[in-house]
């Protein structure tokens, strides 16, 4: 054990971490349920397109859509049987609007899909090829954020990573998976980082995991020890919410702020969670596709809350059914933490690759909604805020609909960690303001984005029109020269005409002159 | 269920009321001192503010428009009344206090939009009424029970708050220069301050009695500290600043400037640094600016009482500091995590 110097990061909470009830079992492996709706959006990014039809057969494992551009991630059959209905379901975010989902009835043959060949020598094989690998399997953050893994594994030649880190945080209080993950399958893990590793030929591999996890800290130890890897180190770190931010945690492993409106891989670092570690490991070593995840069922109104290993898609209802139920109907449903988890209105919201938590929180742990009193500036809110922010003068901002001052005091740093609203004595849902303010700023820039467009178009057609009127002038000035420069040149026929125009003039003059002589009157005296 | 809901889903259940009942209790060890020095006047103030307040809150909620709940039940308009009454002689006639505390709810406070919104601390707001307006009366204190010839009991205090002094053979019979008065006049009268302290009314630091007061005062304070209801910056800025420049005048010169402990231990300090000049509200509430914010306070403090017109400053100084306190703030953001001290704007 060596002693790093660990860089506290400002603010942040001890919170109650809840932590002991879902820790008493092993991860229970649930079978299939019969019927599966998975999705499209399990990531951050483009939906997958849909590479099946309503009623086909699909095996387990089956590439069932397609990751559509860069930033996106596959999507496979958890289990084999028939795709029901491709039709927009419930959505677990905090929109409430529900996305596109392929729903699968389970044959219950739970027959795989040929798969790709297992890799178990992968440090023989090409970077590229791994990637590839990582991709197809349609892995993406399992610690909640769910960003595309291999997106995250690529960060580009300029930009060479000196550390990578395993995060094993979980910070938030009720989830336990990644800690039964890491006491019951550490070696897994450590797998995955030594391909991760391959991928991205780091100087030194850190995995940070919060001291309150001591079972999970010695597992991984020993496997991490049993893997020889010597650039490698564990290291406990001090239980504080939200050491598992990634941001955060990078600070405080390796004193290095990743700045504003940068990626961490701007400076030389990559952070993934441990279960997205394991689930690599899976891809890459045996050939297999995300379909299944750990995830924490906890709460109150649970008769047991336990970790288990279920299909995505399995429905909340079902997966709750299969731990013995509910003890009480939950004040409140969540997925994911209690800190920045999203509010879900039932049980009929599907499993989905980010969900590392499913709370079903009683009265007591979830206290109904108090009316929000007035902001005494006590100033809590900043003492605690991780990123060192004002939330309550982005408060006032928002309130004040100002939103270029709100960006002047930093809201799109923010990282919605809850820890503000968590201490406000107001009961103020800070949170929900900065939500609101950052989507009135995206739509407003949207608009202005719209209008610019619609101004260049407009700009761009009074230059067209201008340009052919131009042109069409120019063209007609042309011809026009063109002609006088032919009768300038064809100079005899030139002559032969004026000389002829001089003598019908002359004898019109003449026959005029006559005319008047005769009493006929001129016209030219005729009053006007 | 609804899904307007929004995370976290749990909160750290501290709510404001909790935090102004934490605030009256932190005043317990000053007002059982208070007490022990200044006798039954200064209870039957605090229940007559405290009750003043109450009555004139929900008057102006009424007016407003508003429930009644929660903000009466808050505590913070009996916050209000038992800072005033503390700050206020303890023989203040009645109808001052009440009048005081109808300035500090309705106008001060409701008028503004009520608790979080006013600028002004409430508290010091009616005080400063009070004292210019009545300024002999504001000054009237009663010796501390340790110097005192006559014990003044529970009949005597309603006798003087109620109906005056003449009963007991007026004002000047009872009452005596607070400690900051009589180092004032003595000065003024171009005694040294080794002569002004030959005098058996003072103690260690500041007069007999009120220093006692205002250590009971910062104990309580520290409390509030340690319950992180209130941040260490805005005393400590307060209290040092004050020292430091008592000091350089008092090392230059010590027969003309009282030493800095003398301050410190003298009038309203101890109780500003701690709980008033930490109102949330009127304060400042960024680390640099409380500092800043703070020291101020603790240097008008000192000017005020040296060169200016009244005996004590806190009142002033403490005002005076709430309207500097949102562009204290606006120039001293912390830097934000991930900005550069060279990219920000």
């Amino acid at each position: 054990m060596s002693a790093r110097k660990l860089h506290r990061f400002h603010g942040g909470l001890r919170l109650p971490e809840h932590k002991q009830e879902s820790t008493l079992l092993s991860i229970l492996d649930l079978g299939v349920p019969q019927r599966l709706v998975l999705p499209l959006r399990q990531h951050i990014g483009h939906l997958a397109e849909p590479l099946v039809d309503v009623g086909e057969p699909v095996a387990k494992g089956q590439l069932i859509a397609q990751a559509e551009g860069y930033v996106s991630a596959s999507l496979h059959a958890p289990t084999s049987g028939r795709v029901v209905a491709i039709e927009e379901r419930p959505y677990p975010h905090p929109s409430g609007l529900p996305v596109r989902a392929i729903v699968i009835e389970s044959d219950g043959l739970d027959e795989w899909a040929a798969l790709p060949e297992p890799l178990p020598h992968f440090e023989q094989c090409d970077r590229d090829f791994l990637l590839e690998r990582i991709r197809w399997a349609g892995i993406v953050g399992l610690g909640g954020a769910a960003f595309p893994t291999s997106v995250k594994l690529a960060p580009g030649a300029d930009k060479p990573i000196r550390t990578l880190i395993l995060n094993g945080a979980e910070c938030e209080p009720y989830i336990t998976c990644d800690d039964m993950l890491m006491r019951e399958q550490a070696e897994r893990i450590i797998a995955g980082l030594r391909v991760m590793r391959h991928i991205l030929t780091p100087r030194e591999c850190l995995i940070g995991i919060e001291d309150n996890k001591p079972e999970a800290i010695a597992a991984m130890r020993r496997a991490l020890d049993e893997s020889g890897l010597e650039d490698s180190e564990l290291i406990s770190i001090p239980t504080r919410y939200p050491s598992g931010g990634e941001r955060q945690l990078i600070y405080l492993l390796t004193g290095q702020e990743v700045p504003s409106q940068h990626l961490p891989a701007d400076i030389g670092v990559v952070c993934h969670n441990v279960g997205t570690a394991a689930a690599v490991a899976d891809a890459v070593i045996d050939g297999r596709p995300l379909i299944s995840r750990v995830v924490t069922l906890s709460g109150g109104a649970l008769k047991q809350p336990q970790n288990v290993r279920a299909p995505l898609g399995a429905s909340l209802g079902w997966l709750v059914e299969q731990i013995g139920g509910y003890r009480e109907e939950p004040s409140r449903r969540v997925m994911g933490g209690p800190m920045m988890g999203v509010p879900l209105a039932g049980d009929d919201y599907p499993l989905l690759k980010g969900g590392n938590c499913l709370l079903a929180l009683d009265a007591e742990q979830a206290p109904p909604e108090e009316p929000a009193r007035p902001c005494i500036r006590c100033g809590e809110c900043a003492r605690v805020c991780p990123v060192e922010l004002l939330p309550q003068q982005l408060y006032w901002y928002t309130r004040a609909r100002d939103f270029d001052e709100v960006q002047r005091f930093d809201l799109f740093d923010c990282i919605e960690c809850g820890a503000c609203a968590y201490v406000c004595p107001s009961h103020i849902p800070l949170v929900q303001y900065y939500r609101f303010a950052k989507s009135e700023i995206w739509a407003q820039e949207e608009e202005r984005r719209k209008a610019d467009l619609a101004r260049r178009r407009h700009e761009a057609r009074q230059a067209r029109l201008a340009r052919l009127e131009a042109e069409r002038k120019a063209r007609l000035r042309k011809k026009k020269e063109a002609l006088e420069q032919k009768q300038t040149d064809d100079d005899p026929k030139k002559a032969a005409i004026q000389a002829a125009l001089r003598r019908v003039q002359a004898k019109k003059a003449e026959r005029a002159r006559q005319q008047a002589q005769a009493g006929v009157p001129d016209d030219r005296k005729e009053p006007s | 269920m609804n899904q307007l809901v929004s995370p976290p889903h749990d909160w750290g259940r501290r709510p404001v009321r909790q935090v102004m009942l934490q605030v009256l209790l932190a005043l317990l060890p000053g007002i059982a001192a208070m007490f022990w020095y200044f006798g039954w006047g200064v209870l039957i103030n605090i229940l007559l503010a405290s009750l003043a307040a109450l009555a004139t809150e929900a008057a102006m909620l009424k007016l407003r428009g508003r429930p009644l709940q929660p903000d009466i039940g808050d505590f913070s308009a009996v916050v209000t009344a038992v800072l005033f009454a503390l700050a206020a002689p303890p023989t203040l006639a009645w109808w001052m206090t009440v009048l005081g505390m109808v300035f500090a709810i309705a106008i001060v406070k409701q008028l503004y939009g009520g608790l979080g919104y006013n600028p002004f601390n409430p508290a010091m707001a009616a005080y400063v009424l009070l004292l210019i307006s009545y300024p002999a009366a504001m000054t009237q204190w009663l010796p501390p029970s340790v110097l005192s010839t006559q014990t003044i009991g529970l009949f005597d205090s309603l006798q003087l708050i109620f109906g005056g002094a003449d009963a007991l053979g007026g004002w000047d019979a009872i009452t005596m220069a607070t400690p900051l008065d009589q180092m004032r006049t003595g000065l003024g009268q171009e005694m040294m301050i080794s002569e002004i302290r030959d005098n058996p009314m003072w103690g260690d630091f500041g007069a007999k009695g009120w220093e006692w007061v205002a250590n009971w005062y910062a104990l309580g304070g520290l409390w509030l500290i340690y319950r992180r209801i209130i941040s260490w910056r805005i005393p400590l800025a307060m209290i040092t600043s004050l020292v430091v420049i008592a000091a350089l005048f008092s090392l230059a010169n010590p027969e003309n400037y009282p030493f800095p402990l003398f301050h410190v231990f003298s009038g309203g300090v101890m109780l500003g640094a701690f709980f008033i000049a930490t109102d949330p509200v009127t304060a400042s509430t960024t680390p640099r600016g409380q500092l800043i914010y703070g020291a101020s306070i603790g240097l008008l403090v000192y000017v005020i009482r040296t060169w200016g017109g009244y005996p004590d400053g806190v009142a002033f100084s403490v005002l005076l500091m709430n309207m500097a306190a949102p562009t204290i703030d606006y120039y001293t953001r912390p830097r934000v995590f991930g900005h550069r001290e060279d990219d920000d704007d």
